[in-house]
């Protein structure tokens, strides 16, 4: 009877052997980094939006605190987004007739919202509250990234689950004096545990991991 | 073959140990005749037959799935307050009757108990293809079985580990620890079976197909030291889950405080009725296996006494669970155990108790007597009774602890839909499959281990 397999069908199966592991825990690792990476989780990504508003050139430039236009991000869930009202407050006397500002005199001029494209997109089941983080010290930056480096607005941080339970898990690595929450060039300082962990106390942060505090 | 086949069963009647395997035979004719069965009987009709209905319902069972992904779990009847129906029932039955497997080649491997060598084989198999029916109704009850990988810990973008004080979550560590080292021992113990189908294959195609799934083996001494080393590890690995693995699953109901579930006595009662129900599975699959392809002289009257003195050993440890269940409601005084055991066997369920009883405890008395463990047609029908009896034991504790519980107010009614009912026969359509498919490509019986049943020459008496 003549040999079923070549001789070379030995190489074969201990090169298998060895490459079934690779494979399984490169797939493995690879889904992982997949599921993490900017293309799932949409971050670094700049969104079109109907009007190119430059956040770089509003704050940066110009100065203007994130309180002019989101104007309840101290006292209610939502941060509020601005009326066309707020922003003809200026754009009625200056670049009145940029052609780019033409949707937002369209949107005074009838009474129609400006429809943004939502950047933060946290899911239905998720209760998030900006005034509680806002005035227990966490500042915007922390998780919106260098807004005000931002010509259009990008998503900085995954929004995913771990990255919240991180800072609710460990609130003094990223917890600021509540007089530098709009602050965005704050730089954390080098005593940070320290100063957190006194700010934790101060302010009565609790660490609130329980699924019903966001799941309700 | 061989004259001296035909004159198998006689020697049963013969004073003295009985034979496990019947006189007369060689190397050769156990390799031939074992061997046979996958590469030379090829499609007898009863095979065909069979197949073809235990196909159709597996059918069955995959509409019924596709049913419930399309309309979701409301289709099955569980409900407040019994939210574990048929799905816990099942998966219940189905991982107890994988136990008998597990016995039969760990622990009586490790016990060097020569009888269980001509059955390991296919009650391995069997432990097998019942995981992978238990395996169906734990998925699908999640209600999004696409999600159900999030039962495993991995580093995944919740930052959640599953709840490790949840019975549950040992149930999923149990069972899939169980189906792995139940997979990799069935495999190693198949490789040298697998080799000998590689040299006697006529076709190319099955020559390669045994050839790649016999992983080289030559049968040289090395091969065989590798072998026994690996079979006593493995053996090792299996004996405690013997033990662990029903016993874990029993914590599903003894960790929770419902009356009729919170009872220390529930490990041990669960690991005897899996080992009881799991033995009646192999009779039921052995008995007409044997007759349909003349094994008789493998799966001698020997084996079928050995399993059913286990079955009558495990059924009356079973029975102390039923009566330590009514005596713990009476000796504890404790009102809510009490009413439980009141309401089970004569409440609205009481059927479901008293069948249980009449087909767990008092039918298969009749193994006392040897002349019963001798008649083939009444051991079949007493083992699809004691598999009936365990899976009504099941449906009492399950449904009958939850329809009334605590606070009348809450009590109700549990009624199995027409999906119940199909995803469970189905369930047993996909069992038979595997098995049909199993007995046709595979040898069913470990050719090696049975050859060194065969009486030497050289030193030493008959076995």
């Amino acid at each position: 009877m003549s040999q079923i397999f070549h001789p070379s069908t030995n190489t074969l199966s201990k090169v298998s052997i060895v490459s079934v592991v690779l494979l399984l825990g490169g797939l493995g690792y690879g889904l992982l980094a997949l599921n993490r990476s900017p293309y799932v989780a949409r971050t670094k990504i700049p969104f079109d939006q109907p009007v190119p508003f430059s956040h770089k050139h509003h704050v940066a430039g110009l100065g203007i605190d994130c309180r002019y236009c989101h104007t309840t991000v101290e006292r209610t869930a939502s941060a509020g987004m601005p009326t066309t009202e707020t922003c003809m407050s200026c754009h009625s006397m200056i670049w009145t007739n940029a052609p780019m500002l033409e949707p937002v005199r369209q949107s005074w001029a009838t009474g129609k919202s400006l429809e943004w494209t939502r950047v933060h997109d946290l899911p239905g089941f998720v209760y998030f509250n900006h005034s509680i983080h806002v005035n227990k010290g966490i500042g915007c930056a922390s998780c919106h990234g260098r807004v005000d480096q931002m010509p259009l607005v990008h998503q900085e941080n995954t929004l995913y689950m771990e990255w919240c339970l991180d800072c609710h898990r460990h609130p003094e690595k990223h917890i600021r004096p509540r007089d530098k929450v709009f602050e965005m060039a704050y730089q954390p300082p080098a005593n940070q545990l320290e100063l957190g962990a006194k700010l934790v106390k101060e302010y009565k942060v609790q660490k609130l991991t329980d699924c019903y505090t966001c799941h309700r | 073959m061989a004259d001296h086949l035909e004159t198998r069963n006689s020697t049963t009647t013969l004073a003295g140990p009985e034979p496990v395997l019947a006189p007369g035979h060689t190397y050769a004719t156990v390799t031939d005749k074992i061997a046979a069965v996958p590469l030379e009987v090829g499609w007898p009709r009863f095979w065909i037959v069979g197949f073809t209905i235990s196909a159709l319902i597996f059918g069955m069972l995959l509409m019924t799935i596709l049913w419930l992904l399309g309309k979701g779990i409301g289709v099955w009847g569980p409900n407040n307050p019994v939210g574990w129906g048929f799905d816990i029932i099942n998966f219940v039955w189905w991982i107890g009757i994988g136990h008998a497997g597990t016995l039969i080649s760990a622990i009586l491997l490790l016990l060097r108990q020569q009888w269980r060598m001509s059955i390991s084989r296919f009650a391995e198999a069997m432990t097998l293809f019942a995981v992978a029916c238990a395996f169906l109704y734990p998925t699908f009850h999640t209600g999004r079985p696409w999600l159900a990988y999030w039962l495993l810990p991995y580093p995944n973008t919740m930052a959640m580990w599953p709840q490790p004080r949840s019975p549950l979550l040992w149930d999923v560590f149990a069972v899939s620890t169980y189906a792995t080292i139940s997979l990799v021992f069935w495999y190693v113990g198949l490789i040298p079976d697998l080799a000998s189908m590689r040299d006697r294959a006529k076709s190319r195609f099955a020559q390669v197909i045994y050839g790649i799934l016999a992983l080289g083996w030559r049968g040289s001494a090395q091969h065989w030291n590798h072998y026994e080393i690996a079979s006593l590890i493995l053996a090792g690995l299996s004996t405690p889950l013997v033990l662990s693995v029903h016993t874990v699953v029993s914590f599903d109901f003894a960790v929770g405080l419902i009356p009729g579930w919170h009872a220390t006595i529930f490990p041990p009662y669960f690991v005897a009725g899996a080992i009881y129900s799991g033995f009646a599975m192999v009779l039921t699959l052995a008995i007409p296996m044997r007759a349909w392809y003349g094994m008789q002289d493998f799966i001698t009257m020997k084996h079928i006494d050995n399993m059913c003195k286990v079955m009558l050993g495990t059924g009356l440890i079973v029975a102390y669970g039923y009566a330590m269940e009514a005596f713990m409601a009476w000796y504890s005084g404790n009102l809510w155990e009490m009413f439980m055991f009141k309401n089970r066997t004569t409440g609205p369920y009481g059927w479901s108790y008293w069948s249980l009883i009449i087909f767990n405890v008092l039918i298969p008395q009749v193994l006392w007597l040897k002349k019963a463990r001798q008649n083939i047609p009444l051991v079949f029908v007493l083992s699809l009774v004691i598999n009936v009896g365990m899976w009504l034991e099941r449906f009492v504790i399950i449904v009958t602890s939850l329809h009334r519980d605590f606070l009348p107010a809450s009590w109700g009614m549990y009624y199995p839909t027409k999906y119940d009912w199909s995803m469970y026969l189905g369930s047993i359509g996909l069992f038979l499959t595997l098995m049909y498919l199993f007995v046709r490509f595979l040898p069913s019986i470990s050719i090696f281990e049975v050859r060194t049943l065969i009486p030497r020459a050289s030193k030493g008496g008959a076995h």
